[in-house]
């Protein structure tokens, strides 16, 4: 039996950053809001204990705050003539759980796309012509870097970002990066103190003429009261940031900077333990009644709401909308359907140089504490005598020295017996790593949609991920790997090492949750499956918010991006959908 | 079985070990609907519970003798560090085996089972408890019918050739064990032990860390941080402390 709740004004799919950035919005605007989540309620003072916070096993390696995948995995293949299996464990990427979501566990690397990120396709057709990106299928996201800056500027200062800017409205900054888009004013804070690794290697891209700058962090540089009124701690360089919960309120997480102002309000709540099934559409399919959710008892619910938002995490957002009949799923072969698209990840590689005079002390370390390169990402460089489209960050952000996972040893190193012992020991301290985090550029095959075998604890299929990287891809990692070898060739050392990206992507090694796409934003409702407010095509009274809007990914991690585009969604619903409830804002 | 703490049946706990897979079962809800301020109750917190050694949970006595000859070649004794038996981290594996990493309890095992791509991971039916038991025997049926003898009576550069075998997947284990696999999760849970928080059994005064020059659970490094390159002066702190705050047993 399904129990009916009284209705509400809005429910609202996960309490992540981008729930909570909609529920503080929405609550403000004097709407009755409900959010319900999956996972349990999480809060510093009670979750992340400054006692055992910094339990390596715990946390990182049995990954106690993630998503279990006993609760929902993916299948997954390389391409169409495989048979997908599940991803027993999680690995290549790490969904989150409960209150907070992955923004607990993030490290806090808080970037903005650059206007020519989001002209993908017109950019790269008008420079190297429509050939150049046949084999790909990138999109334009239907805004501008100037529509996003606001909301950007509205996320960094909720975040308390720290940071130096490298454009103001036009004027290059000194110190910052040049290549970023003009942005109105600095960052709310300024740029963390530096450890060694990435001073060094700042000093040797800047002797080769490139320009490194602080990576923007969520990592608070000093303590910061946010424009909602509550405070962050400066961070204490504790190196368990990524995979951990932050016991010294110093990193950015809907925790430390939204959640003590919504919890209060009188019309918001939310429920936790609590798993949203799928969403109720009116007969016709036309408009959302609301949701259906399960307790952890078994227990089901129909919540009525007149406004539904799936803020899960983007994968999960997918899902939901093909498990409730929002849009219709996309077809690789024919080319129909949004619903699934233009699935994205991330092209990493990665540099280790050997020193025997250094000593990095890695453990002082914070999770986007170091410097970045931007020389040869995205639309910064000429790609005209070149095979590929795309670029990476070249990032020195060394983010701990936990020692289960953090042991980098010369090439040729046996992984047992003392001969193991002995270069582990020497190669703890002084090794200095750095790595190419590289765009994901969408193709027809590379794409989600249901698995026909395999079902979750409810019995409802499995979302099937069909993914390797582009050979165009693996080119532009390729290329950037040239330029870390000069770099890592500048910076000395006895030897260097470089872990070149191949195809066949790999489910078991860590790699980034930053998986994108499946619910792409655009101007055309054949390609894309919602339009540039996030707001479903087909279900208009839906709003699907997260890196699941973005038609390919940059070279940059997606969450600052996912923030700004969750203030945007949030302004065009107050302003816009509010006046005509149930309409589209775009017309189709 | 004695704990440190006491071990309360926490929620979260619950949830991801029992109730998740049981949602037929008399119904118990730990669903929460929260309002008006954030909530907070005194002890809500879920810290761990530290394992004491001494008796085995999981291995015979025979298993734990081989799994401590294992982790003693893995971790060979030497003038960097204790080895990984006087290490603890046959007591490691020994908990872990018992608790959720054992029985797989967070992770899908539902079927079918079918042959997998190298990029698909592993497909086996087997949860890690399981794969010791047949492992472990395998090891040894292997060795008497090759040697005569089993893994703990080898000397040890015999038992490091036999080791290179397995991890090479030179040697047909019996019975369907896979050899490299079996191999890369006895290293996999050795060197956990080894350089986990000593509160799980297997980095015994914190040996691995005093080895490697990492502090552990310090937690704030602001007075060191614009110091480049220079060794941090302090020694490695636990989560339990330190052992000489423990006092006796500890």
């Amino acid at each position: 039996m399904t129990r009916i709740l009284p209705r509400k004004d809005v429910v609202i799919v996960g309490l992540g950053w981008t729930g909570a950035i909609l529920a503080n919005e929405l609550t403000d605007q004097g709407l009755d809001v409900l959010a319900v989540e999956r996972g349990p309620w999480r809060d510093t003072a009670t979750d992340f204990n400054i006692g055992y916070a910094q339990d390596e096993l715990r946390y990182s390696i049995r990954r106690d705050l993630f998503l279990q995948p006993v609760v929902e995995t993916m299948t997954m293949r390389n391409d169409p003539s495989q048979t997908a299996l599940p991803m027993r464990d999680f690995g290549s990427f790490l969904p989150g759980n409960g209150v907070g979501g992955a923004g607990v566990h993030w490290n806090g690397h808080t970037w903005r796309f650059w206007d020519s990120d989001f002209k993908t396709k017109t950019n790269l057709t008008n420079k190297y012509g429509a050939a150049r990106i046949a084999d790909l299928q990138v999109e334009d996201w239907g805004v501008t870097g100037a529509d996003m800056e606001p909301y950007y500027d509205q996320f960094e200062y909720l975040a308390g970002i720290s940071g130096k800017a490298g454009n103001i409205k036009g004027q290059l900054q000194e110190g910052g990066n040049p290549f970023e888009d003009p942005r109105a004013r600095d960052y709310p804070n300024p740029p963390m103190q530096m450890t060694y690794a990435p001073t060094l290697f700042a000093e040797a891209g800047r002797s080769m003429g490139l320009h490194p700058f602080p990576t923007p962090s969520a990592n608070m540089s000093r303590a910061y009261t946010n424009p909602l009124g509550i405070t962050l701690g400066q961070c204490t360089f504790c190196g368990f940031c990524e995979r951990f919960g932050c016991a010294n309120y110093s990193k950015s997480s809907a925790q430390t900077t939204v959640l003590p102002v919504l919890m209060k309000k009188a019309n918001f709540e939310v429920r936790t333990d609590s798993e949203v099934l799928h969403v109720d559409l009116a007969s016709g399919g036309k408009s959302a009644r609301g949701v259906t959710y399960i307790d952890s008892s078994g227990e089901e619910y129909f919540q009525p709401a007149d406004l539904v938002l799936l803020c899960a995490y983007g994968l999960h957002n997918v899902r939901l909308m093909m498990l409730s009949g929002i849009g219709k799923i996309y077809d690789p072969n024919s080319g129909e359907g949004t619903v699934g698209r233009n699935y994205c990840y991330q092209t990493n590689a990665g540099v280790q140089v050997f020193f025997d005079d250094k000593n990095f002390n890695p453990f002082i370390a914070a999770g986007a504490l170091g410097q970045t390169i931007d020389d040869f990402n995205g639309d910064a460089f000429d790609h005209g005598g070149l095979d590929f489209v795309g670029g990476a960050g070249i990032n020195c952000i060394p983010t701990n020295g936990r020692p289960i996972g953090t042991r980098p040893t010369l090439p040729g190193t046996p992984k047992w017996g003392s001969a193991w012992k002995k270069a582990t020991v020497e190669g703890y301290k002084s090794t200095l790593s750095f790595s190419s985090q590289g765009s994901s550029y969408a193709t027809r095959a590379n794409y989600l949609d249901l698995d026909p075998t395999y079902k979750d604890r409810f019995g409802r299929p499995l979302m099937r991920m069909t993914f390797d990287f582009p050979d165009n891809d693996v080119r532009m990692s390729n290329y950037l790997c040239d330029r870390m070898e000069e770099i890592a060739k500048k910076l000395g050392g006895k030897q260097y090492a470089v872990g070149r990206r191949k195809k066949g992507w790999d489910s078991v090694p860590y790699q980034s949750t930053h998986n994108t796409g499946g619910a792409i934003m655009g101007t055309d409702p054949k390609r894309s499956a919602v339009n540039v407010f996030l707001q479903s095509w087909d279900v208009p009274n839906v709003f699907v918010i997260g890196a699941s809007a973005f038609p390919q990914n940059a070279g940059k991690n997606p969450t600052g991006t996912v923030g700004a585009l969750a203030f945007r969604a949030a302004d065009a619903i107050r302003n816009q959908y509010l006046r005509n409830p149930g309409a589209p804002l775009v017309q189709a | 079985m004695s704990h440190r703490y006491p071990i309360r049946m926490n929620r979260r706990l619950f949830l991801s070990s029992v109730a998740m897979l049981t949602i037929t079962a008399p119904a118990v809800s730990f669903a929460r609907t929260i309002s008006g301020s954030l909530p907070w109750e005194p002890m809500a917190s879920d810290p761990p519970a530290r394992v004491i050694p001494g008796g085995w949970q999981f291995f015979t006595p025979k298993e734990a003798a081989l799994v401590e000859a294992i982790v003693d070649r893995l971790v060979p004794h030497d003038d960097l560090s204790i080895g990984g038996k006087e290490a603890g981290c046959a007591v490691y594996i020994d908990r872990q085996l018992v608790g959720a990493f054992g029985t797989s309890s967070r992770l899908y095992t539902q079927g079918p089972f079918k042959p997998a791509l190298p990029t698909q991971g592993y497909q086996g039916e087997a949860d890690p408890a399981q794969r010791y038991r047949a492992g472990l025997a395998a090891m040894d049926a292997f060795l008497k019918q090759r040697d005569g003898k089993t893994f703990v009576e080898l000397k040890p550069e015999e038992q490091d050739a036999f080791l290179t075998e397995m991890e090479a997947g030179k040697v047909d284990l019996p019975n369907g064990v896979k050899a490299a696999g079996f191999f890369g999760l006895l290293l996999q849970n050795t060197m956990e032990g080894f350089f986990a928080d000593p509160i799980y059994g297997g980095n015994k005064d914190m040996a691995s860390w005093r080895m490697l020059g990492f502090p552990g659970a310090r937690y704030d490094y602001r007075d060191h941080v614009a110091k480049h390159n220079q060794p941090y002066p302090l020694t490695p702190v636990s989560i339990a402390g330190r052992p000489e705050w423990l006092g006796k047993g500890a």
